[in-house]
């Protein structure tokens, strides 16, 4: 029963609200963010608020477009978009140029286009159209290993470009993995490392492993000593040992000072307010200064006298915790929940395959963008350079991050019409 | 198939991505609500408090008289930060320092802060401003701060006015009200009226941006606050007559002190040597104050009311009215004097004189005898046990006129003389192992007992009243409304009887009608003084006067102590009789005797 709908026809309209008053909380933070006296139409086009209108209207144009594309395109393009995206990496690697350490930008003629952003997009819809094969299982090895390289490539390309935070977003799709039948216990055992090597740096790793093997020693009392246990154990004991060790080595000989700073500003072994915990010191004092109800718009003094860096950007949550303090930052916390909640729901009733995991992929990636980009305005996440979604200044995260979600908007609305 | 599969790890993605909502909304829930330490950073980094300085009090002398102004001067002010590119050579030629200077200043203000700004150079002169003013745009990081400074009429009462200067850090820690590079009044009544009159300072508040780019006034200056000028003083001194005192004890040392009897209002406090108080203003201040402090004459030291003397005859009156108020004195008592009084091996000498003699003539001519033997049966009489009770009640007495110790008064570093306790005496030769023997110098004003020039002149004042006296007091008004200082009008009552007064004022006033200072008797004044000399181990003895004038319903009553001058009639009775003159006729009837006075040196006969 094909039949020719409107375009708005069953699509979820609380995505799209929430989309939209994310994209219009985020323009009046910009706004307040970079606000300029001379300038202060926002309709000022030399202005990055005046700019971001740009964007917004544009990408509600190709919101409306992608409502309009038969959604069987998404599927039958995947490989192909992948492979586009792939070429666009590579190209940023020859003939990108560098923004703000960062070799991820194609200048097109006074615009400048980020692939890695779009990539996002590709990854997202190859790794869905390769996971709903109908003989792919994910226990398979080898199912595994295609997953890993089609994310993994993209990502090492990104890191090529000196741009580490869009390649960790990459890590997103461990979520989609779980959900398609990874193993819970490797998401368990990645937590444990990232544990382990957290306090590798906080503690001294002789204590660690002194730790380790007083562990070793006790649960060697517990079990029954049969060979094969004896040499799991032991084994065990030897790797997380051999992990304390190779993290201590890599820190202190690998890694260079400013990264080793970075590190410690994070864990909280350094207080250092003029070098790397400078801007997460006054993103914090923002924030904080907001106290319950915030100093309302355009009075955030942390915002409007520059004291809080990249403010429109990476940052932009800052002007959200300044002027609209508690209430006005849990609001936009719970919309990004919401965002996420109806999203994997609406993955969730998907009938094809697909649909879900490529659903799955929007929230989970997403949600990366939010934890990390949140989490270093809080001081709880390094300073890594990510947009926050739908909020951060920029056309081509927003143009990227609209296209994510409407495809799957429009998928999601076609899902009634699959046999 | 996947989906029946794995559908309930839906719950288990869910749960991950709310519980990393809800530690968000903890973490905000910490920082936004519960510490508040991000808000009071919030508020340094972008407001910044500008002081703005009120010009201190003026002071007036009692009839009205500026004294004490204020002149604009400019500090300039550095911002480390925001300095470039300036021509240096021209800033230097510009306030008159070094490049050496220079640089060691911008390094001492970079260390203090790079971004808030601190004193580069203090005090610029008007002159300097004026040139400086044009140029400043070419001085980036540089601007002018406006300060005041203090300006003397008349380069006299320096220590009485006293002086500012920077406060100390000791200060700044424990009054809020100062900060560093604030003046405040160290020394006089700048310092014990300095709460009223610094004023009260202002402060414009300006928000600043991360450059410390001034960003305009916080809430539209809704929280600034205006600097209110200090209040006026109106001093009991009178400016003509302290400007002829210090005139009168040029190249002396000394002092002159004259009170209003009926009001304890110090008219003249005259301390000499003494020095220009425009000296202890503005960028010198530290050098001058460094000369002075090395002089020899001790400058700097306020004798009017710090140094002590022995009071010398001046006390006899003391004696005298006890004795007579305890009955072992009469008008008509007479007593013998051979050069002296003789006791066994001990004798107080005396000068050559007609005996014997009654109290006014004791007074008059100043006998010695005649008060050792005052003071004898002051302390061993029929109404007294022994020595010891008699020297009690003698000594109950004297710190009725306000000997012995400091009057609580509003001039700063005053001292209180000494009239020493039983005690002492006990400590000094065992108790009751003296007697009036062993402390007869005390007879005539000698020994162990010391008094302030201050106390010398209120002793005259306490007789001038005939038995009381008012707490010697330097202001009379506060503020422009004059509101009466109040402080010190309270009556101190000796406890003597009006008509002993009438006794001695009497013997007071046969001293100049015919007795030690009868030289400077004058016809158009009643005159009532005594003359004294203060023994001095160290040179030649002190020349001690106290007078009051006109003898019925005084006007003034004085205490001249000139240093090493000798005897009581020869240098301090003429300046006092000169200061009473001035006073109460406003004109000099004795032009060579003044002159005298004005031209002669004791500075350099020690
Ligand atoms: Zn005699």
């Amino acid at each position: 029963m094909r039949t020719e709908k409107g375009i708005f026809y069953n699509i979820d309209w609380g995505l799209v609200l929430i989309y939209f008053l994310l994209v219009s909380i985020g323009l009046i933070n910009i706004y307040a963010a970079v606000y300029n006296e001379e300038h202060g139409s926002i309709l000022d086009f030399s202005q990055r608020y005046g700019k971001q209108v740009i964007w917004i209207s544009s990408s509600f144009t190709l919101a409306i477009f992608i409502l309009m594309i038969d959604p069987k395109l998404f599927s039958a393009f995947s490989f192909v978009f992948y492979g586009a995206s792939m070429l666009l990496l590579i190209a940023v690697l020859l003939i990108g140029k560098t923004v703000s350490g960062s070799k991820s930008w194609i200048d097109l003629g006074g615009f400048d286009l980020q692939p890695s952003e779009f990539a996002k997009i590709a990854v997202n819809l190859a790794v869905a159209k390769y996971l709903s094969a109908l003989n792919i299982r994910m226990e398979d090895m080898r199912t595994k290993i295609t997953t890993m390289a089609i994310i993994g490539f993209p990502a090492l390309l990104i890191l090529l470009q000196d741009d580490t935070g869009s390649a960790l977003v990459f890590s997103a799709f461990i979520f989609v993995l779980y959900r398609e039948g990874l193993s819970g216990n490797i998401l368990i055992i990645l937590a444990l490392i990232i544990v382990l090597f957290v306090v590798t740096l906080m503690v001294n790793k002789f204590v660690i492993v002194g730790l380790l093997f007083i562990a070793a020693l006790f649960w060697f009392t517990m079990i029954k000593k049969n060979r094969k246990d004896i040499i799991t154990l032991i084994g065990l004991f030897m790797l997380v040992a051999g992990f304390v060790m190779a993290v201590d080595y890599v820190f202190n000989n690998v890694l260079e000072a400013h990264q080793q700073e970075r590190i410690n500003v994070l864990i909280g072994k350094e207080v250092d307010l003029k070098g790397a915990g400078y801007n997460v010191n006054q993103s914090k004092i923002a924030i904080g200064s907001g106290r319950f109800i915030g100093k309302g718009f355009l009075h955030g003094t942390q915002t409007k006298f520059n004291f809080v860096p990249e403010q429109s950007t990476d940052f932009i949550f800052c002007t959200v915790g300044e002027e609209y303090g508690f209430v006005g930052s849990v609001i936009v916390i719970g919309l990004f929940i919401g965002l996420f909640y109806r999203l994997l729901n609406a993955a969730e009733r998907q009938r094809s395959a697909f649909a879900r995991i490529y659903g799955y992929g929007v929230a989970s990636i997403l949600f990366i963008h939010f934890v990390i980009n949140i989490g270093m305005t809080l001081g709880l996440a390094p300073v890594i350079g990510i947009p926050l979604p739908f909020f951060s200044y920029g056309g081509s995260s927003l143009w990227a991050f609209t296209i994510l979600l409407f495809i799957f908007v429009k998928m999601d609305a076609y899902r009634l019409q699959l046999l | 198939m996947a989906q029946a599969v794995y559908s309930e790890r839906k719950f288990v993605v869910i749960s991950i991505f709310i519980v990393a909502g809800f530690l968000f909304i903890l973490r905000l829930f910490y920082i936004q609500i519960i510490d508040d330490s991000y808000l009071l950073s919030s508020n340094s980094n972008v407001r910044r408090h500008i002081p703005q300085y009120p010009a201190r009090g003026l002071i007036y002398d009692r009839n009205g008289k500026l004294m004490v102004y204020n002149e604009a001067t400019y500090d300039l002010m550095i911002t480390p930060r925001l300095v470039k590119n300036i021509d240096t050579l021209e800033l230097c030629r510009l306030i008159g320092i070094d490049l050496i200077t220079f640089r060691d200043r911008i390094l001492k203000a970079k260390e203090y802060s790079t971004y808030r700004s601190s004193v580069f150079e203090k005090q610029i002169s008007k002159e300097a401003y004026g040139y400086l003013e044009e140029k400043l745009y070419k001085y980036p990081g540089f601007y002018v701060q406006p300060r005041t400074l203090r300006k003397y009429v008349k380069p006299s009462a320096a220590h009485t006015m006293g002086y500012i200067g920077e406060v100390s850090p000791l200060t700044c820690e424990n009054n809020a009200y100062y900060k560093s590079g604030d003046y405040i009044g160290i020394s006089g009544i700048e310092k014990s009226y300095e709460t009223e009159l610094r004023g009260i300072k202002g402060a414009r508040i300006i928000m600043v941006d991360v450059f410390n780019r001034e960003k305009g006034s916080f809430r539209n200056g809704k929280y600034d606050t205006v600097a209110v000028m200090g209040q006026s003083l109106y001093t009991t001194l009178d400016a003509d007559l302290q400007e002829y005192g210090e005139m009168l004890m040029k190249n002396k040392r000394g002092s002159i002190v004259a009170i209003e009897p009926a009001t304890g209002e110090i008219l003249s406090l005259v301390s000499c040597p003494t020095y220009d108080p425009n000296l202890l203003v503005g960028r010198m201040r530290a050098h001058n104050y460094g000369e002075l402090l090395k002089d020899s004459l001790k400058p700097l030291f306020n004798r009017a009311q710090m140094a002590q003397y022995p009071p010398g005859s001046t006390f006899k009156l003391v004696h005298a009215l006890i004795g007579l108020e305890e009955g072992v004195l009469f008008p008509s008592t007479r007593y013998g004097c051979s050069m002296g009084y003789s006791f066994g091996s001990i004798h107080v000498g005396c000068h050559n004189h007609p005996a014997p003699v009654d109290l006014l003539q004791s007074i008059a001519i100043s006998c010695n005898s005649y008060y050792c033997n005052v003071f004898r049966t002051l302390l061993d009489n029929n109404s007294v046990s022994n020595t010891s009770s008699g020297y009690q009640k003698w000594r109950d007495y004297a710190l009725g006129f306000g000997f012995g110790s400091k009057f609580s008064t509003d001039l700063p570093n005053i001292l209180g003389g000494f009239i020493p306790k039983n005690e002492y005496f006990d400590k000094y030769f065992g108790k009751n192992r003296w007697k009036f023997l062993t402390i007869i110098s005390l007879s005539i004003g000698q020994g162990e007992i010391l008094a302030t020039p201050l106390q010398l002149a209120n002793l005259s004042a306490t007789i001038a009243n005939r038995g009381y006296y008012v707490t010697p007091h330097i202001v009379k008004y506060v503020g422009d409304s004059k509101k009466a200082e109040t402080r010190f009008s309270q009556v101190h009552k000796t406890k003597i009887s009006k008509q002993n007064f009438e006794i001695v004022v009497e013997g007071m006033y046969q001293v100049v009608e015919a007795g030690t200072a009868r030289a400077y008797k004058m016809d158009s004044l009643h005159v009532c003084g005594k003359t004294g000399t203060a023994q001095n181990p160290h040179g030649k003895d002190h020349s001690i006067f106290i007078a009051f004038a006109p003898k019925d319903n005084p006007k003034i009553a004085i205490s001249v102590i000139v240093e090493n001058a000798g005897f009581g009639a020869t240098w301090a009775a003429p300046i006092a009789m000169l200061m009473i003159e001035k006073y109460l006729l406003k004109r000099i009837n004795r032009p060579d005797v003044q002159e005298r006075m004005i031209t002669g040196s004791l500075i350099h006969e020690n």
